[in-house]
C-alpha cells in the first residue's frame, strides 16, 4: 500500500514531511518497539527467572534438610544399636570369664555348657574358645574342628593381649564363613592370663543393619576402617569386597554428607565409626531417590516459568505494538497539524503578496488605460490626423492588453483569495477554462495542443473553487512539464453516474514508470529533478481527499500518462 | 450634461487628470483632486452630483472621505474605485453609503453610465 493511503486510510492528510516521517519514522517506531519490548521482558521477566533460582535452591536446601535429619537419625540409631550388640556380646563373655575358673573353661564339657546357656540368652554365638597366653587353643567348643589351632602369629592375638579386650574385623578364618571374632581377656595373680575367644555371626550384623533401615531406597552397610564391606551392600559389592566408596573421616557422632560418585552424581552419606569396634556404619541415598521430588519440582517449575514467559512475552508484544502505534498515530496527527498551519500560512502570504502585487499593477494598468483612453477619444474627432488608422490600431493594442493584464491580476488575486474552504456550486467546464487561462500561453509557445471534451448537459458540481483550480492547475501544470513540442493534452469531462464526475487529463508526454508511479504523491517526491518541490501532486492529492474525491493515474514509459479525478457532485468536504 | 458636476478623488495625478480629461471630453465638468482633504474642501466649497473617490488613499482613505462629503451634502452619489482586483472593498463601501463600486482599470464608457445612474439621468 502506498503511503498517501496509508495515510489517508487513517484519516489524515498526506502533507509534506510526512514521507520524510515515513521513511526514518519506520526505523524509529521500528526501533522503538524493540526497546520497548527488550526493555519491557528484560524488567518482567528478570525479576521473575532470579526469584524461581532463588525459590529452586531454597527448596533444594529444604528438601536437603529434611532428607538429612531422618538420615542422621537413622545412623545415629543404627550406630547405638549396633554397639549395644557387641557392647551385650562382650559383657557376657566378660562376665563368664570373670565368674568361671580357667578349670572350669578348660573343661569340654563346662565350656560347652556355657555356650549352650550363651546361645540360649544370647544369639549369634557360633563357637567359644579358651586361648593360653601362648597362642595355643586350649579348649574349642562349637561347630568345627579347630581344637589345638595357635593364633600366637596372628594380630588379634598381639591387640588382645596389649588392649585386653579385642572386635575383630569380619573375616573367612578357618571357617571359612563370614564371621568375626569378640575376645576378652583375664589376668591370673600369676601375672600369666588366658583369652576367652568368641565367634559371632556376622550375618546378624547385616540382619541387624536392615531392621534399622528406614528407606527402602537406601542402601545401609557396614564397611572397616580399610574401606572393605563387613556386611552385603545392595549397590556397592558383596562381603569382603572392596567398597566403592570411600571411608569418610572420623566423627564420634552421626554424619551425614553430601558427595559425588565416580559420575559426578551426587548422593547423600550417612555414616557414624561404632566405638569399640572397627565397624563404620554407613547409609546410602542413591541420588534418584532424594531428587526424585526436587526434579519432579524443578519440572513444574520450568513449565510454570516457560508458560509465564509466554504470556509475559505475548502481553509485551502486543502492549509494545499497541503503543507504539498510538504514539506513531499522535505524531502522524501533529504532523498533519502542523503542515496544515504551514499550508495555510503559505497560502496566506501567497494571498496577501497577490493582493498587493495585483493593487499596485491595476493602478498604472489604470493611468496606461486612461491615457490610451484619451488618445482614442482624441483621435476619434480628428479624422485629419496622419497616420490616424495606424495609431488608432496602436491604441487599440494598448486598451486590449491593458484589459488582458487587468483579467490576469484579477484572476491571480481571485485565486489567491481562494484558498479558504469555500463550498458553492461550480460549473467544471467554466473552472477548468479559468485555469487553462494562465497556462494556454505556455501551450501555445510549446506548440501543444490542448482539446476540450466537455459534455453539453453537466450538473454543476458543490465544491470548493480556489481548491479545484489549484487540482487542475497542478495536474496540468504536470502535464505541460512532462509534454514535449508538438505534443497534445486531452481534456475530458465524463460523468460518471448521479453521484460522480470524472475528469480525465491525457498527455502524450513521456510517461512515469511504474516505481516512480507508486510514489508520485509523496511529498518531496519528483521527477523533474532541481526544478520540482515534490509538493504539487502531494497536496493535490491531499485536497481531493478532503473534498471527497479520488485520483487515480495511469501511466506508459514513451506514450503519456492519464490522471482521472473523480469528484462527488454533492459535496462531501471532509472536515479538519 | 453641462449642469452634471462630478468630483474625481485619487492620488494618482496622472490617472486623475487625464480621467477628468475625459470626461470633459465627453461634455462632462470633472474636477480632479489628489486628496481626501482637498475633496473634502472642494464639497465645502462646491456643490458636486456625483463623486469618483479611489479606496486606497494616502492619509484619509476613499471609504472615510466618502462618509465626510456625505455629511456635507446628504445628496451627492459617490461611486468608489479600488485598485484590488476584487469587488469586497466596493461592496463593503456600498454598505457604507456609495452608490456604486468600480475595479480598475476602468471602462470610461461603463464609469459614464453609473455616473449617469447616480445622477438619476437616463442613458
Amino acid at each position: 500500500m502506498k503511503h498517501s493511503e496509508e495515510w489517508h486510510k487513517k484519516g489524515l492528510d498526506y502533507l509534506p514531511d510526512q514521507d520524510s516521517l515515513f521513511r526514518e519514522g519506520r526505523f524509529r517506531y521500528r526501533r522503538l518497539r524493540r526497546y520497548s519490548i527488550l526493555l519491557t521482558a528484560i524488567v518482567a521477566i528478570t525479576p521473575l527467572i532470579i526469584m524461581s533460582i532463588i525459590n529452586s535452591h531454597q527448596y533444594q536446601k529444604t528438601l536437603k534438610s529434611d532428607l538429612i535429619y531422618p538420615i542422621s537419625r537413622q545412623t545415629s540409631n543404627a550406630k547405638r544399636s549396633l554397639e549395644a550388640f557387641i557392647q551385650e556380646r562382650r559383657a557376657a563373655l566378660d562376665l563368664i570369664i570373670k565368674e568361671k575358673s580357667y578349670e572350669e573353661l578348660y573343661d569340654h564339657d563346662k565350656l560347652a555348657n556355657t555356650l549352650r546357656h550363651l546361645k540360649e540368652s544370647i544369639d549369634g554365638f557360633i563357637d567359644l574358645s579358651l586361648i593360653d597366653s601362648r597362642g595355643n587353643q586350649v579348649a574349642y567348643v562349637g561347630p568345627y574342628k579347630l581344637e589345638g589351632k595357635n593364633y600366637r602369629d596372628q594380630s588379634w592375638f598381639h591387640e588382645v593381649s596389649i588392649k585386653g579386650m579385642y572386635v575383630s574385623d569380619v573375616f573367612l578364618g578357618y571357617r571359612d564363613l563370614p564371621h568375626f571374632v569378640i575376645a576378652v581377656v583375664h589376668e591370673r595373680e600369676s601375672a600369666d592370663y588366658y583369652i576367652l575367644r568368641a565367634t559371632i555371626d556376622s550375618d546378624m550384623l547385616y540382619r541387624k543393619i536392615l531392621s534399622q533401615s528406614v528407606r527402602p531406597t537406601s542402601d545401609a552397610f557396614l564397611i572397616n576402617k580399610s574401606g572393605i564391606l563387613q556386611t552385603p551392600s545392595n549397590e556397592y559389592g558383596n562381603i569382603l569386597e572392596k567398597s566403592p566408596i570411600p571411608v569418610p573421616p572420623y566423627s564420634p557422632r552421626s554424619e551425614v554428607i553430601e558427595q559425588e560418585d565416580s559420575l559426578n552424581d551426587p548422593y547423600i552419606l550417612g555414616y557414624a565409626f561404632i566405638d569399640n569396634s572397627p565397624f563404620i556404619l554407613m547409609e546410602v541415598i542413591e541420588p534418584e531417590a532424594f531428587m526424585q521430588n526436587w526434579l519432579t519440582l524443578r519440572n513444574n517449575l520450568i513449565w510454570f516459568l516457560a508458560i509465564s514467559i509466554i504470556l509475559i512475552l505475548i502481553v509485551i508484544v502486543w502492549g509494545s505494538f499497541h503503543m507504539v502505534d498510538k504514539i506513531r498515530e499522535a505524531d502522524m496527527k501533529r504532523c498533519k497539524v502542523l503542515h496544515q498551519v504551514e499550508y495555510t500560512n503559505k497560502m496566506a502570504s501567497i494571498g496577501r503578496l497577490a493582493a498587493g502585487v495585483s493593487h499596485e499593477i491595476n493602478n498604472p494598468l489604470a493611468i496606461i488605460n486612461e491615457n490610451a483612453g484619451m488618445l482614442n477619444d482624441v483621435l476619434s474627432v480628428n479624422n485629419d490626423f496622419p497616420m490616424r488608422d495606424k495609431v488608432t490600431k496602436s491604441v487599440i493594442s494598448i486598451l486590449r492588453n491593458v484589459d488582458r493584464c487587468s483579467r490576469i491580476t484579477h484572476r491571480l488575486l481571485g485565486f489567491a483569495k481562494r484558498m479558504e474552504t469555500k463550498i458553492e456550486t461550480l460549473d467544471l467546464r467554466e473552472l477548468i477554462k479559468e485555469v487553462l487561462g494562465f497556462l494556454e500561453k505556455e501551450a501555445l509557445h510549446r506548440n501543444i495542443k490542448i482539446n476540450t471534451n466537455f459534455p453539453q448537459n453537466l450538473p454543476g458540481i458543490k465544491s470548493d473553487r480556489g481548491q479545484l483550480q489549484q487540482v487542475f492547475l497542478n495536474i496540468l501544470n504536470n502535464a505541460l512539464d512532462a509534454t514535449s513540442e508538438g505534443g497534445k493534452i486531452d481534456i475530458e469531462i465524463e460523468l460518471r453516474s448521479d453521484e460522480k464526475i470524472d475528469v480525465n487529463i491525457r498527455d502524450t508526454g513521456r510517461g512515469i514508470s511504474n516505481s516512480d508511479l507508486e510514489r508520485i504523491f509523496e511529498p518531496f517526491f519528483s521527477t523533474k529533478k532541481e526544478h520540482g518541490t515534490g509538493l504539487g501532486l502531494s497536496i493535490t492529492y491531499g485536497i481531493v481527499q478532503k473534498l471527497g474525491g479520488q485520483i487515480d493515474v495511469k501511466s506508459k514509459l514513451g506514450e503519456g500518462t492519464t490522471f482521472t479525478v473523480t469528484f462527488p457532485i454533492h459535496a462531501s468536504y471532509a472536515k479538519e | 450634461m453641462a449642469d452634471l458636476k462630478i468630483l474625481l478623488v485619487d492620488d494618482e495625478e496622472e490617472l486623475v487628470s487625464t480621467l477628468a480629461d475625459r470626461l470633459e471630453f465627453r461634455g462632462y465638468h470633472a474636477d480632479a483632486v489628489l486628496s481626501g482633504a482637498d475633496a473634502i474642501k472642494k464639497v465645502g466649497e462646491e456643490k458636486y452630483n456625483v463623486a469618483v473617490i479611489d479606496v486606497k488613499m494616502p492619509e484619509i482613505n476613499g471609504i472615510e472621505v466618502m462618509k465626510l462629503i456625505l455629511k456635507l451634502q446628504e445628496d451627492i452619489k459617490v461611486i468608489l474605485m479600488t485598485g484590488h482586483g476584487s469587488p469586497e472593498e466596493g461592496e463593503l463601501g456600498m454598505s457604507e453609503g456609495a452608490f456604486d463600486y468600480m475595479v480598475k482599470p476602468i471602462n470610461i464608457d461603463i464609469l459614464i453610465s453609473k455616473i449617469k445612474a447616480a445622477a438619476g439621468m437616463k442613458e
